[in-house]
């Protein structure tokens, strides 16, 4: 699998993807609520306040790009990566596969 | 809520508070008083009302054409935000106009049985961009439209009528996003890839001649001194605002003449383009098929 | 389109590995745990959902058009205001459903891909045109009422992501069929007209809602498969015979009649019986041949190839300002 390269950019996709964190209210953390994509990160702040808080105000939003998440995940059933820390590859279209090729 | 019986979870839920906003739960002007102030002229606050109050509507429908239009998601959301929000501020603006013109009409009769020369909106609010897909002009429309409509409603808040200064606060919250929302999109066009930035030029430069005419006076403005915001006061920070916008994102403020109205008289007037009589139609079609309808 | 991940390249071997994975997902969801996007899943698990979730999003994506092709006529303000909101609402809905597919490794454009160039396909019912402001009102009764009969169990759906995304749609959704059957209160409360255009309208929206809850039980080969691994939780009959059954008295409350001869409460089985459905209309839709198939994926491809130079402007932007840093 020489070919394989998770660190390239995700080809398909004119916008990256961003996963966005909400904090809904003084005294809670800041909490996974969804993705969404965005050509850079003030956009993504302005979608994220748009979709997942209806522009709520006094509410805090975090964003960051999906693949620049690094991860544990003890209890996932990964075999892919297990059992080093690794990136958030949850998005395998980010490796560049053929349609053609059958179950790799 | 309940996940075995869908007809509990349907008739569980209360949680008004998220629902479409914009549709008026929340009323922006309770404890706000009502009555007229003192010395002013009922048909003059009604026609100042109207003006602003259309202004937001007939913009807000060009934004509603918009929908499913988009060319993102993302941006599918954020047009219905803020085509929601400007509803919500011609909605409350006409019932004012109602009020103050005590004739017994409602927001709706203003919007659905006024004839087109009846409308006192800028003509820039006018123009259609969804039939030709055109992006970039309906962000020139809105960069334009609310720079201008913020400066305003800035200072509406100090305005001698309670109702309106409490309108334009509303208002100013909402309208600093929309100008920011048309502002990052002029940017990302305007220095974006070349055709992106010749779309956004020609975009500004086509409306232009509009942008004239929001800032002439007018002899409602005139007679209601303290209550109504002089539109020629708001030139220097439009203009201001323009270039910086348009310094960032590598483009030309276009220098125009206004376009003329007819024997001097525009949209304020109720002189209009030719697009508004397809608007009005469209807009005001199940009404007028239903005069005695409620809805 | 690549829908799982590569190899490992640390020398595992997969074939040795996977019977203990398999085993683990299999206790996940017996035990009625969720299922999370890194577990490993059988691939068919992965497909099934992602065709399912697609589909879904697709469905609310392609709902906004019936609708919004009312919003700049709505007859009063008010009503205006809440169909923006509501066609707003099911632009987000698609958007977190698109999100949950993306977890599975699907990629959003892909799926749009596969929605205009008609490889996937969205609900039957939105192929069905909107002819007056009374179907504005039905469409949140009937179609969004059928639409949270279907979805409500799904919030308990295996997995975690797509259970979460529906516990948000489906409290927005309640709200959404609420003020369509306030519309139609309104209306029946008001003249002739308005009446008679509830009840045409009606008439239209009845057997396309029912055939919303997808072919008879003996007719879904997927069903089986759907439930064991808890993707599914009802069977289409038993949704749509619930549907029937909350839908009744609601209609009976407004003053229409709904178009069925044979409807009528059975007392032994405690519900409704109603008439056959006309399962050749429901495959012609199904097989492009409905009413609005064809405008509608038309309207959905045009809006995204003319987006495409403003999606590549900013992206451009976004590289130009990415390098200047």
């Amino acid at each position: 699998m020489s070919e394989m390269q998770p660190e390239m950019e995700p080809v398909k996709h004119e916008w990256p993807l961003y996963e966005v964190f909400v904090r809904s209210k003084r005294g809670l953390n800041h909490v996974h609520v969804g993705s969404l994509h965005a050509a850079d990160d003030e956009m993504a702040i302005r979608h994220a306040r748009d979709l997942y808080t209806r522009r709520n105000e006094g509410v805090s939003i975090w964003v960051v790009k999906a693949a620049d998440i690094t991860a544990s995940s003890p209890d996932e059933k990964d075999p892919f990566f297990a059992p080093s820390a690794d990136k958030v590859y949850r998005h395998p279209t980010f490796y560049d596969i053929p349609d053609n090729v059958p179950h790799m | 809520m309940s996940f075995d019986n869908a007809y509990e979870a349907v008739s569980e839920a209360n949680d008004e508070a998220r629902w479409a906003f914009g549709t008026g739960f929340e009323d922006p002007l309770s404890g706000v008083d009502t009555s007229l102030p003192s010395g002013v002229d009922g048909d003059d606050l009604a026609a100042y009302c109207l003006m602003l109050g259309d202004d937001a509507l007939i913009m807000s429908h060009r934004l509603q054409q918009w929908c499913t239009r988009a060319p993102e998601l993302e941006d599918e959301v954020a047009l219905a935000n803020i085509g929601l929000d400007l509803l919500g501020q011609a909605r409350l603006l006409l019932t004012r106009a109602a009020k103050a013109e005590g004739s017994g009409r409602s927001e709706d009769s203003l919007a659905s049985f006024r004839d087109e020369h009846e409308f006192r909106n800028v003509r820039l609010a006018e123009l259609s961009t969804h039939d030709t897909a055109d992006f970039a002009g309906v962000i020139a429309q809105l960069l334009v439209f609310s720079t201008w409509r913020l400066a305003l409603l800035q200072r509406l808040t100090d305005s001698r009528d309670p109702v309106l200064a409490a309108i334009a606060a509303k208002g100013v919250k909402e309208v600093t996003y929309h100008r920011d929302y048309a502002a990052q999109w002029t940017v990302r066009l305007g220095d974006g890839t070349d055709y992106s930035h010749q779309r956004m030029q020609s975009a500004l430069d086509d409306l232009w001649p509009y942008v004239g005419e929001l800032f002439e006076s007018h002899s409602v403005v005139e007679r209601l001194p303290d209550i109504a915001v002089e539109p020629s006061e708001l030139r220097v920070e439009f203009d201001d605002v323009l270039t910086q916008v348009c310094s960032a994102a590598t483009l030309t403020v276009p220098d125009a003449p206004a376009r003329a109205g007819v024997s001097g008289r525009t949209g304020r007037d109720g002189v209009h383009t030719e697009a508004m009589g397809y608007l009005l139609s469209e807009m005001q079609s199940v009404a007028r098929a239903h005069p005695e309808a409620t809805w | 389109m690549t829908l799982r991940p590569p190899p490992t390249p640390h020398g595992a071997h997969p074939e040795t590995t996977t019977e203990p994975l398999e085993a683990h997902f299999e206790h996940t969801i017996e035990a009625d745990q969720r299922i999370e996007p890194r577990d490993w899943v059988p691939e068919k698990y992965r497909a099934t959902l992602i065709r399912q979730i697609a589909q879904h999003a697709h469905s609310e994506i392609i709902g906004m058009q019936p609708e919004g092709n009312w919003i700049t006529r709505a007859p009063s303000l008010r009503r205006k205001a809440i169909l923006l909101a509501k066609v707003q609402d099911e632009a987000g809905h698609g958007l977190y459903l698109y999100s949950a597919a993306e977890t599975l490794g699907a990629d959003r454009r892909d799926l749009t891909e596969r929605l205009i160039s008609g490889k996937q396909k969205y609900s039957s019912i939105f192929n069905y045109p909107t002819l007056t402001f009374a179907d504005v009102g039905v469409i949140g009764w009937l179609v969004d009422g059928a639409a949270i009969c279907n979805q409500v169990p799904l919030c308990r759906c295996s997995y975690g992501p797509y259970a979460r995304g529906m516990i948000r749609i489906c409290k927005e959704e309640s709200f959404h069929q609420r003020q369509g059957y306030e519309l139609l209160m309104t209306m029946m409360r008001g003249t002739d007209a308005q009446r008679e255009m509830v009840q045409e309208s009606t008439n239209r929206w009845w057997w396309p809602s029912l055939m919303m809850f997808g072919p008879p039980d003996g007719d879904s080969p997927n069903t089986a498969q759907s439930m064991s691994w808890k993707i599914k939780r009802h069977t289409n009959d038993e949704l749509r015979q619930r549907f029937v059954d909350m839908t009744v008295p609601q209609a009976e409350a407004l003053g229409v009649t709904l178009p069925d001869p044979d409807l009528r409460w059975n007392a032994e089985r405690a519900s409704y019986d109603f008439g056959e459905i006309d399962w050749s209309e429901f495959k012609e839709v199904l097989r492009g041949n409905g009413p609005c198939n064809a405008q509608r994926v038309a309207h959905r491809k045009r809006a995204h190839d003319e987006g495409a130079w403003v999606r590549e402007a900013a992206a451009a932007y976004a590289r130009k300002h990415r390098e200047a840093v």
